[in-house]
């Protein structure tokens, strides 16, 4: 049962000056499923997917990924053993075209953390390109593959950083509200390439406040709220759980 | 490995073909004479090499003619003691200027932007002075270190051979003198060309690139940075260095002035003025600011005085007035008005402008041929 655990979030603490982000924070993540974490505004959703890949150090706590601690490693290395991340606010090269931005981390798996080959054509990198061509496709992206990435709209942008992540195919993907800020119909296709990706087995850990979203990918769902998890289980245990209903739930009819 | 594209050949070809026939072509000009052609092809070179790390990764040394000194100074030093040979010395330049890369950029590529600009400052500024006191033994001070008739020069004593008169850096018997050492210098700035050519058209070069772009994504995709641009900063160094070691070929002479921060200053100059990012960008900035130093820094008052002859009195003194301060030693004031005048107006350098109008002509041929054809029409 253990070794099903692709990643193990134990006993996760992380305060910022007075705020208390995360607090005693136990996940476990299975091979294969998609996990949903969702939870209102400032939960700690991000600061807790910030810690899974390096960029904050918890306070307390550790992070395993296959049976491998992670915490205490450098971004490069977490990425380099198989976790990747989507980012909230798209982090993409804006100088260079879309397809380079996919080439990117498609040699980043290929090479490793840093390859010397100067003499080299980027041109003859056919392996590469095909690669990053697929990715592009998936997402709908391969007419746009010689923009410029800075003048896409932010719906593509978004898109493009699943591309960037799918092309790496990782073990564990980490999505942040990957159609946060897209309008409906991106918002479905996005799904629609989610759930496809879904199919061929691989982990996913997704923050989303979009419960459509949720409902129709994840397998389980934790809720977070100020720090703690309140509660987890299957869509439908969620929907029905009076506490999530108050916590989150409820508080979006609201707004 | 070491292939071009059908455009990157051409590109070879022409660059190639426009540095060789370069005392044709620049006669016209007043710059077809071979110590001004050396100037040019030599940082020339100095600005390929500067180009890979500023236009690549976006890091901004301000000591890159700290890398230049060492290049000279090993030269003569390789002149002295191993062979008036300009092989051994051209490569002993380079990897000493690398080695000395390999320590400045562990220790400034810790930080970024301005800290980085500002370490890199400080170690060429230490250097500068260190060549003038604690190592004055090694660059004779400011006397600066030149070869003498009686060095040991173990490698051409050893197979016999003899100079006669003032010792010259030669190649195999040929004197590094007027165009020889032009030529020389002109082929090491084409090899140079081409193995820049091939870092920006590599996977290494797109990586740099995307430094650039966004250095904190790229660690989260996994790719260690730090070993990428400390590679980054040795190519140019080695670079640099070369270039220092043509300049001690051209004339075997190397003094501490050529490490000091407006060295370096001026091939960021170079750099920007061209097109920072661009293959030729660097090589234009180059030559034309060596182009402009020579013209404008021959001028003196009476020359101009009778450049304006041709005006009544009192316009050519109030002309004579004005512009005398921009030339002649001060001409580095026309040096800053210029690149005041590209930075406001060409972000991007001579590159760019020459592109932007690439691109009106372009348009504007476009549109008078739908106007034709829409006249046709009617």
């Amino acid at each position: 049962m253990t070794t099903d655990i692709v990643l193990n979030i134990a006993y996760v603490d992380k305060s910022f000056s007075g705020l208390h982000a995360l607090k005693d924070v136990n996940l476990q993540v299975e091979k294969g499923k998609t996990h949903a974490i969702i939870g209102p505004n400032g939960a700690g959703k991000s600061t807790l997917l910030n810690v899974c890949i390096g960029r904050l150090a918890p306070d307390r706590g550790t992070v395993t990924f296959n049976g491998e601690v992670i915490t205490g490693k450098s971004a490069h290395e977490i990425n380099q053993a198989g976790v990747v991340r989507v980012f909230q606010t798209p982090e993409i090269f804006h100088d260079l075209t879309v397809l380079e931005n996919v080439m990117i981390p498609a040699l980043a798996t290929r090479d490793g953390s840093f390859k010397l080959n100067p003499f080299v054509r980027m041109d003859a990198e056919t392996d590469i390109l095909r690669e990053a061509e697929q990715a592009l496709e998936e997402m709908n992206l391969l007419e746009k593959k010689h923009m410029h990435a800075a003048t896409m709209s932010r719906g593509d942008k978004r898109r493009l950083e699943l591309a960037m992540g799918l092309v790496q195919h990782p073990q564990l993907f980490l999505l942040d509200e990957p159609t946060a800020g897209m309008s409906r119909a991106d918002t479905n296709a996005t799904i629609a390439s989610l759930q496809h990706i879904k199919e061929r087995g691989m982990t996913k850990v997704i923050i989303e406040h979009d419960m459509q979203v949720v409902f129709s990918l994840a397998d389980k769902i934790s809720v977070l709220a100020q720090g703690q998890i309140i509660a987890e289980g299957t869509p439908d245990e969620i929907r029905g759980d009076p506490r999530v209903q108050e916590a989150y739930l409820g508080g979006t009819h609201h707004e | 490995m070491f292939s071009l594209s059908r455009n990157d050949k051409l590109l070879m070809l022409g660059f190639t073909a426009v540095v060789l026939l370069a005392p044709l072509w620049l006669q016209p000009f007043g710059a077809g004479y071979p110590d001004l052609l050396q100037k040019f092809a030599i940082f020339g070179l100095f600005a390929v090499g500067y180009n890979i790390l500023f236009g690549l990764t976006g890091y901004l040394s301000f000591g890159h003619a700290a890398f230049l000194g060492v290049g000279s100074y090993t030269a003569v030093w390789s002149f002295k003691l191993l062979s008036l040979n300009v092989i051994p010395a051209v490569i002993l330049a380079t990897l000493l200027a690398g080695l000395f890369a390999v320590v400045i950029g562990f220790l400034s590529l810790r930080r970024s932007g301005i800290y980085f600009a500002i370490l890199t400052l400080a170690f060429a500024q230490m250097s500068y002075k260190l060549a003038y006191s604690v190592l004055t033994p090694i660059t004779n001070g400011e006397t600066g270190l030149r070869v003498l008739r009686d060095d040991p020069r173990i490698i051409d004593n050893m197979l016999g051979a003899t100079h006669e008169g003032s010792p010259i850096g030669t190649l195999f018997g040929i004197g590094m003198q007027g165009y020889a050492a032009f030529y020389f210098s002109a082929i090491i700035l084409i090899l140079g060309f081409y193995i820049s050519v091939l870092i920006f058209r590599s996977p290494f070069g797109l990586k740099l690139r995307a430094i650039k772009s966004n250095q904190n994504r790229m660690q989260y995709t996994g790719y260690n940075t730090r070993p990428y641009l400390l590679w980054a900063f040795v190519i140019s160094g080695m670079y640099a260095g070369m270039a220092g070691s043509l300049l001690a070929v051209t004339d075997p002479l190397a003094g501490a002035e050529r490490m000091q921060w407006t060295a370096s200053g001026e091939v960021v100059l170079m750099t920007i003025l061209g097109g920072t990012g661009t293959l030729l960008g660097p090589i234009i900035g180059a030559a034309l600011i060596k182009y402009s130093e020579n013209i404008f820094s021959a001028f003196n008052e009476s020359a101009l005085h009778e450049a304006f002859s041709f005006l009544p009195g009192f316009i050519e003194n109030f002309l004579v007035t004005i512009i005398h301060p921009f030339v002649g030693e001060g001409w580095h004031l026309t040096l800053g008005a210029l690149f005041m005048i590209i930075v406001i107006f060409l972000p991007g350098g001579l590159m760019d402008g020459m592109s932007r109008i690439a691109r009106r002509w372009q348009a504007r041929k476009q549109r008078s041929e739908e106007a034709d054809s829409s006249q046709g029409e009617g």
